[in-house]
């Protein structure tokens, strides 16, 4: 089967918008046990967020915000949102970048189904920008944590800065031996940055076995999140098999290589955002190509962006940018990839290439 | 409308080279961090569209057709290396901080734009008056975009206007709040782009609105004529 016209499970929007959060949650409770109670925080602010904000504009737009807001689209976003945005952020990062999703990135464009970038990650990547000290402060493991929070703790710090108990976010990320602890990905690029290989990085607290203490188990909960979508055929294969295709292949070359340098394709698959990436954020229908080898070059295309940017780039994780960079690609896959109609032998092939040619008789 | 108002009107509003043409968006994406860097090249470019709608204008009818833009851009060339030397000479600081792009407003598009559809074809009084509304249009959306660009990135206004007009110049600073995190976003490219587009939006938008007060009366003509058809 091609293209959305034909599916077969007749779900409405909030539907499949409620099942893709249902689906999350295996993830969301995995990052609350790792990293505390941080995303459940940042998720109810950037709900309340959304609403009002898409409520207020539809308003404006002279629109019925009711159905709008019972489709659960911009409830997906800040889940989405709220799971990218480290534990430790002020409130105000996410309010910001909620209202920025919604008011500039998604109705400006025109509303649901008419945005060119995904929100969620168009939102992440500006405040990425705008405000990056706060942006790359993630938590450490809470049972490496010198001081493990309580859910009044993670509350306190969102709006004050400081634990319930006067800790600073710096002492917080200290570990119990009294060193702070980098994410992962940021532990190896640093590393391999000052000239040491990713075997000597693996000896450090946050690593066991090659990968990242909770990243790990975050990542396969993603997964398997991921796989329930599949199973119910809310996504296709096509987007996220290309993602961990595109991932795979280059780091597997690139692995065998140099394995001083570059690190293990298992690393890459389960490290940073790379399963919410690929089975959540990449699979917006909107956003995302239409058709179905479309849709396999644009997760291929996110899977390779995310390799470069992780490994020669100036950001450790690199799951928004990718997706922005192949969002801009989408009408050009959608151009090359439109498959046969039905009927008719590959006519619009034929009509591109005698369009090129022309071209290149004229010039 | 004569000549004047018109021209003031197509260069201020309904042409503005910055947020209509779309003319010389390189030097307005990249300078207008602040509103004094926009201020400052938004002068800089209207001296030399005066100076060079003059020029042009004077020799339009002995410039053989063929090699009409090299000889334009010449024109153009020698009035931006007299304003680049005078700001080198009396705003130094300002021309250490908007550095490339006042040699680059050669390359600027709004101007080689008027000397080719305006300039070239009009009288001096006019092509110069065309000059001076194309600059003031150009130079109000570069201050109007630097304003929001200062205002979000770092809370303030007109800071650093002393580079421009002179010591004195320095209480013009404006301080509207004192932001603990800077909206860096505001101040980098993507900032600049996403409030041009909102600029051209709101314009738009405005346009739209006065448009749907006067046209009313035009929609009931339209519809006489229908009924004319269909009674034929």
């Amino acid at each position: 089967m091609a293209s959305s016209p034909h599916q077969r499970v007749k779900r409405t929007t909030g539907q499949v918008m409620r099942l893709v959060i249902y689906a999350g949650i295996p993830g969301l409770a995995l990052q609350t046990w790792f990293f505390g109670y941080g995303a459940l925080i940042h998720f109810a602010i950037a709900a309340l967020t959304v609403i009002v904000t898409e409520a207020a504009i539809l308003e404006m737009r002279k629109k019925n915000f009711e159905t709008a807001i019972k489709d659960s689209s911009a409830l997906l976003t800040a889940f989405l949102i709220a799971i990218c945005i480290p534990p430790f952020a002020p409130w105000w990062i996410t309010v910001i970048g909620s209202f920025f999703a919604i008011a500039i990135v998604k109705q400006l464009y025109g509303g649901l189904g008419f945005n060119l970038f995904n929100p969620a990650m168009a939102a992440y990547v500006m405040l990425l920008v705008s405000f990056p000290v706060q942006m790359s402060t993630w938590a450490i493991p809470q049972e490496m944590s010198q001081f493990p929070q309580s859910f009044s703790d993670s509350f306190s710090i969102i709006f004050t800065g400081f634990s319930a108990e006067g800790y600073s976010i710096e002492q917080l990320r200290t570990h119990i031996d009294g060193y702070t602890l980098a994410t992962p990905l940021d532990a190896v690029k640093t590393a391999v940055s000052q000239g040491m290989t990713v075997q000597e990085s693996f000896q450090g607290a946050i690593f066991e076995k090659g990968l990242g203490v909770g990243w790990f188990w975050i990542n396969a909960a993603y997964l398997l999140g991921g796989l329930l979508l599949l199973k119910l055929k809310v996504i296709n294969w096509h987007i996220p098999g290309g993602v961990i295709a595109g991932i795979s292949v280059v780091s597997l070359i690139m692995y065998l290589t140099d394995d001083g340098l570059y690190t293990s394709p298992m690393f890459h698959l389960f490290s940073g955002g790379l399963m919410m990436g690929a089975f959540f954020i990449a699979t917006d229908p909107v956003s995302a190509s239409t058709t179905n080898r479309g849709r396999f070059i644009f997760g291929f295309g996110i899977g390779l962006w995310t390799y470069i940017i992780r490994t020669w780039g100036g950001y450790p994780d690199a799951i928004a940018f990718a997706v922005l960079i192949m969002n801009m690609a989408v009408p050009l896959i959608d151009y090359y990839t439109q498959p046969r109609t039905y009927g008719h032998r590959s006519g619009h092939n034929k009509a591109i290439k005698a369009k090129d040619s022309d071209k290149q008789s004229g010039s | 409308m004569n000549e004047y108002q018109e021209l003031s009107w197509q260069g201020l509003w309904k042409n503005n080279p910055a947020i209509v043409q779309l003319l010389g968006l390189c030097p307005l994406l990249a300078v207008t961090m602040t509103v004094v860097n926009g201020l400052g090249l938004g002068l800089a470019t209207t001296l030399v569209l005066i100076g060079s709608n003059c020029t042009v204008s004077l020799v339009r009818n002995m410039v053989p057709n063929e090699i009409r833009i090299p000889i334009f851009v010449m024109v153009i060339a020698a009035f931006v290396t007299v304003i680049q030397l005078l700001m080198n000479a009396y705003t130094f600081s300002l021309y250490e901080s908007l550095g490339i792009f006042i040699p680059l407003i050669v390359t600027n598009c709004a101007i080689i734009g008027r000397a080719e559809a305006y300039a070239s074809k009009n009288p001096v009084k006019y092509a110069a008056f065309d000059g001076l509304m194309m600059g003031a249009g150009f130079t109000a959306i570069l201050v109007i975009l630097g304003g929001m660009r200062e205002l979000l990135g770092s809370g303030t206004l007109f800071a650093g206007a002393n580079l421009l007009l002179g010591d004195w110049a320095t209480i013009l600073k404006v301080t509207v709040f004192e932001p603990e995190n800077p909206f860096l976003l505001a101040i980098l490219p993507p900032g600049a782009f996403l409030g041009m587009g909102l600029l051209i939006a709101f314009k738009n938008a405005l346009d739209r609105r006065v448009e749907s007060w006067v046209v009313t009366p035009s929609e009931e003509k339209t519809v006489q004529r229908a009924r004319v058809t269909a009674d034929s």
